[in-house]
């Protein structure tokens, strides 16, 4: 009985100095971004990584999602005669959630995967260190322009995105559907407003922002040798994933009703 | 007057979980002089040498420069105190993702605008000075041989001058010829510079080759140092087993700890 209640209390301890851990990381990262100097490659790099060379897995993921909502929000509203909502469905759902969401959790695990496996083979090869020895601060040269880059990408892909998944259910809508393209256009913008799309935005950089720090944070802290590499890669994919998904919450119910 | 150690260690000690590496280090280096640490794999060699500029903070003890304890001060003073160091790595550690220029170049670029040209010029004088071939320049460290990394971290340490120079196992898993050339330009970068240097080796041909004094660690402690000439009288069995590479004696006995991952 003792040792359950202990092994409570260990257990939560362990997470309260995580978090701690975790918060005091950010706190230093977010710091040195507005701190010169700035290094703009570096940034340039992640951005066409994770901005550019993202957009074919966010891309194909939209353009399907898009257009198996439209075909699944047809089969369920035709069975109450309101198949004329399709397309509203579709822009409201790919705007708010799905559009976020799935480029947030594709990009988890390739730029996720990635930071932490650079980070972390720079760590058990003491090239971590190395940054240290010439005069260059780790946190201000690998993890700051990643924070930056993350939060400022994810908002641009997922607004790609946006668009593809609504084109992906006008083509399911017009071609199989057998809607009037005019028509599906504009029910699609008709009950669409800005604050739809903002509030995907506003997802999509917190994502952004979320991954790109479990990336860095679970490479930094590799432990040592492949083993602790592979650790820290797997580590970052599932921790932002389920950050995802519980911010993604969070933030919905915030501008509940707004 | 006796003059202050350029470098000093008092009862350093580190444990990692429930691994006491190091347990009690004594250690003193005079400017100027070429301290040589030898030991078995494992026995925190480079625990000691990442402990001289702040890369791993020490449980206890004390470690003075130049007689200034070097983490009783803030983020900015430990920044301004490596600035004064130069430190290769036993693996290398060069940037893989940044070509050999830019590895080079790095400090010196952090510190001051450099045109990409002049930059690339420093890069092409400082690797030819080593012995290499000018269009390594452009290539990625991956590209390179063993000996060529680590004449390359080697040019990157000594690129911005230090004081005071670290070279982690600098000719382990070169041959011999190799591993000569790299003992000469260390001996030749040490005499340029006037730095005083601390070198982990296993190997004792170049341990003769560019010691002053020589160290050796066991057991977490400083086991026996003295002039490198003093060393094969030195009475201690296990000095006298490990630079003469006997398989029979008190080392054996009292294994490393197990190595996880690398040494
Ligand atoms: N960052 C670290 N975390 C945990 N243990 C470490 C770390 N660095 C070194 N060690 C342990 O300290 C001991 C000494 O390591 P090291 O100084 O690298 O040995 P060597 O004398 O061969 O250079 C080893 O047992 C190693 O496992
Ligand atoms: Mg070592």
């Amino acid at each position: 009985m003792l040792s359950f209640i202990q092994n409570i209390g260990r257990t939560a301890l362990t997470f309260l100095s995580a978090l701690g851990r975790l918060t005091l990381f950010s706190v230093i990262a977010v710091r040195w971004i507005f701190t010169p100097p700035y290094y703009w490659q570096q940034l340039l790099r992640q951005i066409i990584d994770i901005g550019y060379y993202s957009l074919p897995v966010v891309g194909l993921t939209t353009l399907f999602s898009g257009m198996v909502l439209a075909l699944q929000s047809y089969t369920g509203f035709a069975r109450f005669s309101a198949e004329d909502t399709v397309a509203t469905v579709v822009v409201l759902s790919v705007t708010r959630e799905l559009g976020p969401v799935l480029a947030g959790l594709m990009v988890a695990g390739r730029i996720g995967a990635s930071m932490a496996a650079e980070i972390g083979t720079m760590r058990v090869t003491d090239q971590i260190d190395a940054l240290d020895t010439l005069s260059t601060r780790p946190m201000q040269y690998l993890v700051a322009p990643r924070l930056l880059a993350g939060t400022i990408c994810l908002p641009f892909l997922v607004l790609i995105g946006d668009v593809i998944g609504v084109f992906g259910g006008y083509i399911i809508g017009v071609f199989r559907l057998g809607f009037n393209p005019a028509i599906y256009l504009s029910r699609t913008l008709e009950y669409l407003e800005i604050s739809d799309v903002t509030l995907g935005l506003i997802k999509a950089a917190v994502f952004g922002f979320l991954i790109a720090l479990m990336g860095c944070y679970h490479g930094y802290h590799s432990g040592r040798g492949a083993e602790g590499v592979g650790r820290a890669t797997t580590n970052a994919v599932v921790s932002a994933s389920i950050l995802i998904l519980i911010s993604n919450y969070l933030v919905t119910a915030l501008f509940f009703g707004v | 007057m006796t003059a202050t150690p350029k470098i000093e260690l008092i009862g350093v000690t580190k444990t990692f979980g429930d691994n006491a590496v190091l347990k009690g280090i004594d250690l003193q280096v005079a400017a100027g002089e070429s301290l040589v640490i030898i030991g078995t794999s494992g026995c925190g060699k480079s625990v000691t040498l990442k402990c001289l500029n702040g890369l791993i903070t020490p449980d206890g003890g004390s470690i003075k420069i130049d007689g200034v304890e070097i983490f009783g001060g803030d983020r900015a003073a430990m920044e301004d105190l490596r600035r004064r160091f130069g430190m290769t790595f036993q693996f290398g550690a060069l940037f893989d993702s940044l070509p050999i220029w830019e590895n080079v170049t790095f400090r010196l670029r952090q510190r001051q605008k450099l045109t990409k040209a002049a930059a690339r010029d420093i890069a092409v004088a400082t690797v030819t000075d080593l012995g290499l071939a000018p269009h390594v320049i452009d290539q990625y460290p991956a590209e390179l041989s063993g000996g060529m990394q680590k004449r390359v971290a080697l040019a990157r340490a000594i690129a911005d001058k230090p004081e005071i120079l670290l070279f982690d196992e600098p000719t382990s898993g070169l041959d011999p010829i190799t591993g000569g050339v790299i003992d000469r330009l260390i001996i030749d970068a040490v005499q340029r510079l006037g730095a005083t240097t601390v070198t982990i080796s296993h190997d004792m041909a170049s341990v003769r080759r560019i010691a002053d004094k020589v160290a050796m660690v066991h057991n977490g402690v400083i086991l026996w140092c003295g002039d490198v000439k003093d060393m094969d009288k030195s009475g201690v069995p296990e000095v006298h087993q490990f630079v003469h590479g006997l398989a029979e004696g008190p080392l054996t006995q009292t294994a490393a700890p197990a190595q996880q991952g690398r040494t």
